[in-house]
């Protein structure tokens, strides 16, 4: 673990980066408008294990924020919370200051404006890279309505505006099941968008991706914050260097750190934990 | 789909592929009643009534293939049962069939069919009421076969049975039904069904013009059906079924009701099956329990395969086919007939896997 928290880059990240952090922070809201995302006090037990112990956190609008932690820290089970998978026996989830997410089920939650991208990209690998976005599209779901819905021009102009945004304009009409692992991983991205979340949560979005597909993921999520708010779990150090200017660190269910990337490297306690002396 | 997918219009449009394949059936319906009536029978360019007959009924088949591709090919519902379907829509048409026959039966009563007074039956049962008006029957041809897909549909979609468990399902609800029917006390004729069919809509059923008529309707409604399912797998809620094919539960994770889907396109194939059935007794001039078996919804998904699988036109061509060689074996080499089909459905899955139509244009097939 040592080398991985000490690690130096060996390239450092492309100086467009810090520009587009910079030009993220300048697209999201005034702060004025509150949080988007506020944890407070969650604890949830398996069976007397607190896989969340009083954990509190929260996101801005717009902000890219990364969650690392070693195994079993609780990043996951802090998704399912937010998502409804699991509830917490202590504590409250808002998203934003009117939806509460502890009252709401799976596909409330998701309907309310939060994505999430598990791990494994699953998407449509018979149909085309346009129809995969065409069925996440929100808007009529029923089999009767859907038998003459046609897409609007918005519809057609938001379409392309992933496909644009994700860099899979050029393949638009190919199989999805044709795609690379790292395209599949932002066709799913993408499908996330024309949901039109507000906040996005991203397990692990570079695991198993090529070098040249990990960047292209960092500009994709780079391009995203603002916009939206961007939660991104992850295991990669240098990945998340060059992505955040947020990081929360979990260590068993709570916070142990939190602020840029140096600041965390360097507390004590971070490194307590990962070195484990 | 070399075209941008954006373009593709939600409302049919015939493509290439359709065109020609209804061109073909307008050029049967323009063909078949000039080679018969037209065309001396000295000639050999003329059409037997038999042989027109025979094509009417591989037409039912294509139909009953189509209804079977479109919830195989498309919605991964791999059904054994819709020879169900088919034999509930040809049931209702042998009823209105049999009340046509009136007081022309062997017993002479103008009320109830011969197998009824047979079994000393003294009034007909509530449920064959109605069905001496075609208007009527035409409707129970459509939805027998509708309600019986919703009842099972609902059901086993609901409680999410998928893959082979829902396919033994169909298989046993078809069985099911054909020892019902074998059944005197069901009120169906029994073992023998309906034959001995004298009428329909007043009109002399062995006359070669009302032949020709049957043969014309049969051809519309197998373009209807296509134009139809076509129509269905080419709107936005043909791309959610194919989704669910290929993905049910991340599908479901988009926001669709899964089984929703499912249970309108069962029942729409349901449909289809039904009025193929039903353009199938007049045509072969009887309906027994016996197109209930369950051989028979297995010998549909051959057609299908052997056409090929999620194309509509590969099917109703593979339900021509199979049925074109079935007709030539059994009469030829009946002992073979059964060795030649499995054969071909081996040969077909091993070096065929997108059947006749893969051979045709292997790009459209992959859409």
């Amino acid at each position: 673990m040592n080398a991985v928290l000490n690690h130096t880059p060996t390239a450092a990240p492309p100086a467009r980066w810090g520009e587009m952090r910079e030009a993220a922070a300048r697209r999201a809201p005034p702060q004025l408008l509150g949080k988007i995302l506020y944890l407070e006090r969650l604890t949830v037990s398996f069976d007397g294990f607190k896989a969340l112990n009083g954990l509190t956190l929260y996101v801005d609008p717009g902000e890219l924020r990364c969650i690392i932690g070693p195994n079993g820290a609780g990043k996951t089970t802090m998704m399912d919370v937010i998502t409804g998978k699991t509830r917490p026996s202590e504590g409250s989830a808002w998203f934003g200051q009117k939806v509460n997410l502890l009252e709401l089920t799976e596909p409330e939650i998701a309907q309310a404006g939060i994505g999430r991208k598990f791990q494994k990209p699953t998407v449509f690998e018979q149909l085309t890279v346009y129809e995969n976005l065409e069925l996440a599209i929100a808007g009529p779901k029923s089999f009767w309505k859907m038998l003459l819905a046609r897409l609007t021009s918005e519809d057609r102009a938001r379409i392309d505006e992933v496909l644009e945004t994700i860099g899979l304009t050029g393949v638009r009409s190919g199989r999805a099941g044709a795609l690379s692992h790292g395209q599949k991983q932002w066709l799913e991205i993408g499908m996330l968008l024309m949901q039109q979340p507000e906040l996005l949560l991203v397990d692990e979005p570079v695991a198993g991706m090529t070098p040249q597909e990990t960047e292209r993921t960092a500009e994709l999520l780079l391009t995203l914050a603002g916009k939206h708010s961007v939660v991104v779990v992850e295991h990669d150090m240098e990945f998340v260097r060059s992505i955040a200017s947020r990081v929360t660190v979990l260590h068993e269910g709570s916070v142990l750190a939190e602020g840029d990337m140096d600041t965390v490297q360097n507390d004590p306690r971070v490194i307590e934990v990962y070195l484990g002396s | 789909m070399t075209a941008g997918a954006s373009t593709r219009p939600s409302v049919f449009v015939p493509d290439r592929s359709s065109a020609v394949f209804l061109m073909l059936l307008a050029l049967l319906a323009i063909a078949a009643p000039i080679l018969n009536l037209a065309v001396p029978v000295s000639s050999p360019l003329h059409l037997s009534t038999y042989v027109l007959t025979l094509i009417g009924k591989y037409l039912c088949y294509a139909m009953l293939a189509l209804a079977v591709d479109l919830v195989w090919g498309f919605c991964g519902i791999l059904s054994l049962g819709h020879a169900a379907f088919f034999a509930l829509g040809g049931y209702a048409m042998g009823m209105y069939l049999m009340r046509q026959i009136g007081a022309r039966g062997v017993y002479g009563n103008p009320l109830l069919p011969d197998f009824m007074v047979f079994l000393n039956w003294k009034e007909l049962p509530w449920f064959w009421l109605g069905f001496n008006h075609f208007g009527f029957a035409v409707a129970m041809m459509a939805l027998a076969p509708a309600a019986l897909a919703f009842v099972f549909g609902w059901l086993a979609f609901r409680s999410r049975v998928t893959g082979v468990y829902l396919s033994i399902m169909t298989q046993a609800l078809s069985y099911a039904l054909m020892l019902a029917f074998f059944r005197n006390d069901m009120g169906f004729g029994g073992n023998n069904g309906f034959t001995d069919f004298k009428e329909i809509l007043g009109v002399d059923l062995q006359r070669d013009s009302t032949r020709i008529a049957l043969l014309l309707v049969t051809i519309a409604a197998v373009a209807a059906s296509y134009g139809a399912s076509r129509f269905i797998v080419a709107s936005r809620a043909g791309r959610v079924i194919r989704a669910i094919r290929d993905a049910e539960s991340r599908t479901r994770f988009l926001g669709y009701r899964v089984e929703s889907f499912k249970l309108w396109v069962f029942v729409i194939s349901a449909i289809i099956a039904g009025i193929g059935g039903a353009l199938y007794v007049p045509q072969v001039g009887i309906i027994n329990p016996s197109e209930f078996a369950p051989i028979n919804s297995i010998e549909v998904v051959i057609w299908v395969a052997v056409g090929g699988r999620g194309t509509l036109i590969g099917a109703a061509l593979g339900a021509v086919l199979v049925n074109y060689a079935k007709t030539f074996f059994t009469a030829a080499l009946p002992e073979v007939w059964l060795y030649a089909l499995g054969t071909l459905f081996v040969l077909v899955t091993l070096f065929l896997p997108r059947g006749v139509m893969g051979l045709m244009s292997p790009r459209q097939v992959a859409e």
